[in-house]
């Protein structure tokens, strides 16, 4: 028995157009079946590169279309690409990172249970692109039905011959290998990744090198996100310029926006880039409102590795530059709000409990600092906290940020930060008085 | 020997498919943990002659992934994502209540066996929230009625 999570598309504007691509058929449980994706014209990009491309078109096609990492860095995937060698005779590989473990963040588990075949298709051009002939798909291990979803598809991709030797007559050979991860949240970061799939630990490499040229086994390697490579296909059958008239200048396209917490609609939203995060929470069309008509008290913007945003600062465009103008981040995506009965210290507690139990303790400033800073704010939301906490905490996040191997450290601290400066009063009345100021006592239906 | 013929085979299928072994580890150690509910010293022996590697690098691996439980647990291992999303949804009360439903604390397992209930951080299911896992199987929008009847389901599954 599985409840299945409530995809919601705004399917008028999915009706009126292929703009919003990625979720456009997930509401449809056949679109899982490689028959009803093919004949929806699923598998027509991967035929058109593989068998009438060079891999430079295609890399040339997705840097034109400007698409970013969704998978929080937003670096250009196109470029990414173009780091891996010409000349390496080593083998290279492509890695779909699908390890998606950020809270807040619950977007790729949608792609790979309703459209798996969105995000084969997208793996085997970008493996194309780089001239990869194996190509691995790392699954966090707790998605079972993810994996059984994945498996099953690429089963069907092999029989059709979309996968494998000589894939559509082409000569290319290409195969594929659904890895399980072990419940790590280190392993979304690519460089922990690779060593995970290496059968090691799950720790951050130091680079450079940079995986496009050192990666797995030493080799090439391209780590993507599972929703950059299911846009992949639609960016070599629209185009470019198709894919750049969507969204912002700088952040094109369209995104998958994990609405959670205190709105009466949470879910998946698919909106163009540049979509106003105030609509996403408010309109009945997304959000439709705060739970119980509250007051809005904060919004976590891109998942909980983002600074935290107060009401007056969510009138803001969700796009790369917009969230970053107002000191924050788009992340993965993942919009968590909550509202005017919820204590700021028991947020953050939240979070920093999650950074100090998911850090891999290579860097001592992480693993050390993690834990001091977990330590601090739950003496603070018990009522034990003292004067000069607040001044210990900023302390620990200041000895953190920027001093790690890898960006878990950072995101660690930028939550906690960007709390202790919009709502310092708060931290200081649950100091002074050794309690909350509003107490949170959130019950389930 | 605790694996099975079939788990071995499918390690086996599993170190086929990359060019290093190594890499086979971590699905070798799903493949038993599937098979056996936990993990202990004597399976990472039986992984790493599967595999052939040494001992300490399959013990290495699992002792770092915290998805794998060490010890011996109920039938059912009720995982329930504590983490903001599904904090702010009620998952502490969704773990009270269970407590009290399953008559044991966090970490606990019920007399009978049956069930062992643990929080977890994140579980990716945050738009549906709160939620657990029970074994491999995801439960989402939970409600005080719908946690009944999973729960009464797998009693009486036993």
């Amino acid at each position: 028995m599985t409840f299945y999570s409530p995809v919601i598309t705004n399917a008028t504007e999915v009706a009126k157009s292929e703009r919003l691509h990625l979720f456009r058929y997930v509401e449809d449980p056949n679109q899982r079946s490689i028959d009803t994706f093919i004949s929806r014209g699923g598998y027509e990009s991967w035929k058109k590169v593989v068998t009438s491309m060079k891999a430079d078109e295609v890399i040339a096609e997705v840097k034109g279309a400007g698409l970013r990492g969704r998978g929080g860095a937003g670096f250009p995937t196109g470029m990414k690409w173009s780091f891996v060698p010409k000349d390496s005779p080593k083998p290279r590989y492509l890695v779909c990172n699908a390890d998606e473990s950020e809270p807040g963040t619950c977007k790729d588990r949608v792609i790979m249970e309703r459209d798996p075949h969105a995000m084969i298709e997208g793996m085997a051009i970008a493996a194309f692109a780089i001239g990869s002939h194996l190509m691995f798909v790392y699954i966090r291990g707790e998605f079972n039905e993810s994996i059984r979803t994945v498996e099953a598809a690429m089963r069907e991709a092999y029989a059709k011959g979309f996968l494998g030797k000589n894939v559509l007559g082409s000569g290319y050979d290409l195969d594929m290998v659904v890895h399980t991860g072990g419940g790590a949240y280190i392993c979304g970061e690519e460089t922990a990744l690779l060593n995970s799939l290496e059968g090691e630990k799950g720790l951050s490499r130091i680079r450079p090198p940079f995986p496009a040229v050192e990666g797995l086994y030493a080799c090439p390697t391209i780590v993507n996100n599972v929703e950059t490579l299911s846009a992949v296909p639609h960016i070599i059958k629209h185009g470019a310029a198709w894919f750049k008239s969507m969204g912002t200048e700088k952040s094109p396209g369209s995104k998958i926006f994990s609405l959670s917490g205190h709105v009466k609609r949470p879910g998946n939203y698919e909106v163009e880039l540049g979509f106003n995060l105030k609509k996403l929470i408010y309109d009945p069309a997304y959000g439709g409102g705060m739970l119980g008509d509250k007051k809005l008290k904060g919004v976590i913007p891109g998942g909980a590795s983002t600074p935290l945003l107060t009401p007056d600062m969510i009138d803001v465009s969700l796009d790369f530059e917009s969230l970053q103008s107002v000191g924050s981040m788009l992340g993965s995506g993942a919009v968590i709000v909550f509202h005017e009965d919820t204590c700021i210290v028991w947020v953050i507690l939240k979070l920093i409990q999650f950074f100090r139990h998911e850090s891999c303790g290579k860097c001592t400033p992480c693993r050390d600092g993690t834990g001091w800073l977990e330590q601090t704010i739950r003496k603070i939301e018990r009522g034990e906290g003292k004067p000069g906490d607040i001044e210990k905490i900023e302390d620990i996040c200041g000895n953190i940020l920027g001093r790690t191997i890898c960006p878990l450290g950072d995101a660690a601290v930028m939550p906690i930060q960007s709390a202790v400066k919009h709502w310092r009063d708060e931290w200081l009345h649950h100091i002074e008085h050794k309690q909350c100021l509003v107490k949170t006592n959130f019950e389930f239906k | 020997m605790i694996l099975t013929k079939e788990s071995v085979a499918q390690i086996k299928e599993k170190v086929a498919l990359y060019p290093k072994r190594k890499s086979a580890i971590l699905p070798a150690i799903t493949i038993a943990y599937h098979q056996v509910g936990h993990l202990n010293d004597e399976l990472y022996k039986e992984i790493a002659d599967v595999i052939k590697v040494p001992f300490v690098e399959v013990a290495e691996a699992a002792t770092f992934y915290t998805l794998f439980v060490k010890q011996p647990r109920g039938k059912h291992l009720i995982q329930v994502c504590h983490n903001i999303s599904c904090a702010l949804m009620g998952s502490d009360s969704l773990t009270g209540y269970l407590e009290q439903k399953l008559g044991i604390a966090k970490g606990g397992t019920t007399k009978d066996n049956l069930f062992t209930l643990i929080t977890v951080e994140c579980l990716g299911s945050c738009a549906t929230a709160p939620m657990m896992q029970i074994n491999e199987d995801f439960y989402e929008n939970l409600t005080r009625e719908k946690v009944d009847k999973i729960i009464e389901e797998l009693r009486a599954k036993g």
